[in-house]
């Protein structure tokens, strides 16, 4: 697995990522929603995007995994850049294999994507019982590549109840090394997690646990602001909690965290679903102030008035559909912030040179609970902008429409059709959507996408970008 | 030459340590960035070779105690087993490293980071085939100078008088191979910072891991046959 030069996706700094070759393939995990009593496993999708390829724009290969009802989600790289950083560099170790966890199994599944890119195997299966047992955590979420160990994140315990938190495996042998945290003072929920590594920061988001979200929203809980709305700031050293960010009861679900690339910058974006006061979305701003971590709402999305008529069960009592911001992301430059709102069918683009002044500078309507708004190449869409996954360059986007498959049943009672989509980012702002580029993946859901090679949000960086030419 | 020769690969090693960017010059640029300063940079390299000249120190001192206590065959055929054993280690676990997060560092961090990855390394272990002859030169060294003199000493103070006189020229040896990777920590490390950039280390950056593995081997198989 050690080769004699660096793996050639392991770039310094974040501007040199930004010059790396164009994707040809993605990987997309594609969740199959057992509804109707059939029962079949999740997969993980390969995407051609070689514009010069006869199947471009095509789902070429398929890796069915071997269980069913694992609900894949989030997954990440054994290794990136961060291999660099100089306290343990490994540069050595090749970005290989995908590590693919299931959010209701806890299962996490190693995926070797060499020899062949295009087909990848599946080669190692983690069963829950060893999470358990070395982490104490259940329902694995998402996957970091650290410059130390794999970092993964979990929503709580096997019982459904808290404490969610962070456990880290092997690099090289991907066994369970343990949980992470040393004392998590007041820390009880999880969600997503992200470093400031050269800071020795980590800050991680709230969701809810298990029992809190695996049967779908539950409006008391949402009602009552139990969800979360607290970020934790953490000494990636001592392991210690050092700071709670509340932001208040009234916004629910703190969920996805994207952090500046470049490393002396020491601020970041998060993402909150819904505001119990007026319904609207919020994009917040974590960053230094004094010696600690402050935040403050940077980007506010209305909620738009509705026929009740045509709304869902779930939110007709309102008369108006919430934007529901489930995904952010942040080009390798740290120019520009996207972020996608899954009910309204919203998907926007905002200048963050000023990251306390964000500026909108696109919006493309894809689905959503009433617009349905149209894709040149399908017609109506259902579902809404959801994942979004940027090049390195900036350049092209690519966003899929499902969520997870308690709340998709609730905000889309009429079932989601599957669809990725693609839209190319103009060089000094806007943004327009590919009208050849749709790809159908009928009754199955696909939800996260990273691009080969690596992503705006797969890679964490230890040098700055100036004076590394 | 021969004479030489020890001295030549103490500085080789050094400066072998030095070119390596796990083991000093790439955490001291990094440094530099974090506060976009030259001086940044510079801070390190003491530190930095402070904790690495620790690490071989320590190798060096417990060879020369050793010498005083135990006969010279037995520490010669040790130390080779031990090389070799490390050797094998790290060929047969290449990805092993002691675990150290955290970019926040004093001097006093820094010289504990670079005394454990130089540990990690082997570092002072390659030092062990020019410890184990350095007694024989010393020795044969006086006894030209003072073999009258010494003569109906020699028989009962031999040992004692080997680790007594060598601790000079281990010193110089500690010494001289810290310098090496001194400087060429520090010329490379500002290069880098000044002129270069950090571009370089996706081609440059070789994996030598594997041939210092090998060197291990085979410096404890010189250790034991000669």
């Amino acid at each position: 697995m050690a080769t004699w030069t660096p793996d050639p996706t392991f770039y310094p700094s974040a501007t040199m990522a930004m010059g790396a070759q164009r994707e040809k393939l993605a990987y997309v995990v594609v969740l199959h929603p057992n509804g109707n009593g059939e029962r079949r496993p999740d997969a993980l999708a390969v995407l051609d995007l070689d514009s010069e390829s006869p199947t471009y724009g095509q789902a070429v290969s398929r890796l069915d995994f071997p269980y069913t009802g694992d609900e894949l989600h989030h997954f990440g790289w054994n290794a990136c850049s961060s291999a660099l950083c100089p306290t343990m560099p490994h540069p050595h170790l090749e970005r290989r294999y995908l590590l693919v966890p299931g959010l209701r199994s806890s299962r996490m599944y190693v995926v070797d994507t060499k020899p062949d890119p295009k087909q990848p195997r599946l080669i190692k299966t983690i069963e829950p019982d060893e999470v358990h047992a070395k982490s104490g955590y259940s329902r694995l979420h998402t996957v970091h590549c650290g410059p130390d160990a794999i970092y993964v994140n979990a929503l709580g315990r096997p019982d459904g109840e808290g404490p969610g938190g962070i456990l880290t495996l092997d690099h090289r042998t991907f066994d369970v090394k343990g949980r992470w945290e040393k004392d998590r003072g007041p820390q009880h929920l999880a969600y997503d997690f992200t470093w400031h590594l050269t800071q020795d920061v980590m800050i991680t988001s709230e969701w809810g646990t298990p029992n809190m979200v695996e049967d779908g929203v539950n409006p008391e809980l949402l009602l009552g602001g139990k969800y979360g709305h607290q970020l934790h700031v953490w000494d990636i050293r001592t392991r210690r909690h050092l700071q709670t960010l509340d932001l208040g009861p009234e916004q629910q679900m703190v969920l996805e965290l994207r952090p500046a690339h470049d490393p002396n910058k020491s601020y970041g974006f998060a993402g909150v679903v819904t505001s119990l006061k007026d319904l609207s979305a919020s994009i917040w701003l974590w960053y230094r102030d004094g010696q600690g971590i402050a935040v403050k709402k940077v980007i506010e999305i209305p909620a738009e008035p509705a026929d009740p008529a045509l709304l869902p069960p779930i939110i007709q009592g309102f008369g108006a559909v919430p934007p529901l911001l489930t995904d952010i992301n942040l080009s390798l430059d740290d120019r520009y912030l996207y972020a996608s709102s899954w009910a309204t069918g919203e998907f926007q683009q905002y200048d963050v040179t000023d990251p306390f002044n964000p500026k909108k500078t696109g919006s493309v309507r894809l689905g959503g609970i009433v617009s349905r708004a149209a894709h040149p190449k399908r017609g109506d869409l259902n579902g809404g902008p959801q994942m979004v996954e940027i090049s390195r360059d900036g350049k092209r986007i690519y966003v899929t429409n499902s969520l997870y498959s308690a709340w998709d049943a609730q905000f889309y009672p009429d079932g989601i059709r599957g669809w990725a989509v693609k839209l190319e980012a103009e060089p000094e702002g806007g943004m327009r959507l590919d009208p050849d580029f749709f790809v159908d993946f009928g009754e199955d859901r696909p939800h996260q996408i990273r691009l080969q090679g690596g992503d705006a949000s797969s890679d964490f960086f230890c040098y700055t970008n100036g004076k590394t030419h | 030459m021969n004479e030489q020769l020890p001295w030549i690969t103490l500085a080789a090693l050094g400066a072998y340590h030095g070119l390596n960017p796990g083991m000093g010059w790439l955490f001291a640029v990094a440094l530099g960035l974090q506060e976009g300063s030259r001086s940044a940079v510079a801070r390190a390299f003491g530190p930095i070779a402070l904790g690495h000249a620790a690490s071989v120190a320590a190798v060096v001192v417990l060879v020369g105690a050793l010498q005083t206590a135990i006969d010279a065959t037995l520490i010669r055929y040790a130390g080779g087993a031990v090389l070799l054993a490390f050797g094998l280690y790290k060929l047969l676990w290449p990805l092993s490293h002691p675990r150290w997060v955290g970019m926040r560092v004093g001097s006093r961090d820094l010289a504990s980071w670079s005394f454990l990855m130089a540990t990690a390394h082997g570092a002072g272990l390659m030092l062990i085939p020019v410890l184990v002859k350095l007694p024989e030169q010393v020795a044969s060294q006086t006894d030209h100078a003072t073999q009258m003199q010494h003569a109906a000493h020699m028989q009962h103070t031999a040992m004692a008088m080997s680790a007594i006189d060598i601790s000079g020229p281990a010193l110089m040896a500690v010494g001289l191979h810290t310098i090496a990777m001194f400087s060429v920590m520090g010329v490379l490390a500002l290069v880098v910072y000044e002129k270069v950039g950090l571009a370089m280390l996706r081609r440059a950056w070789l994996n030598l891991d594997r041939v210092w593995a090998g060197a291990l081997i085979g410096a404890g198989a010189i250790t034991i046959a000669l």
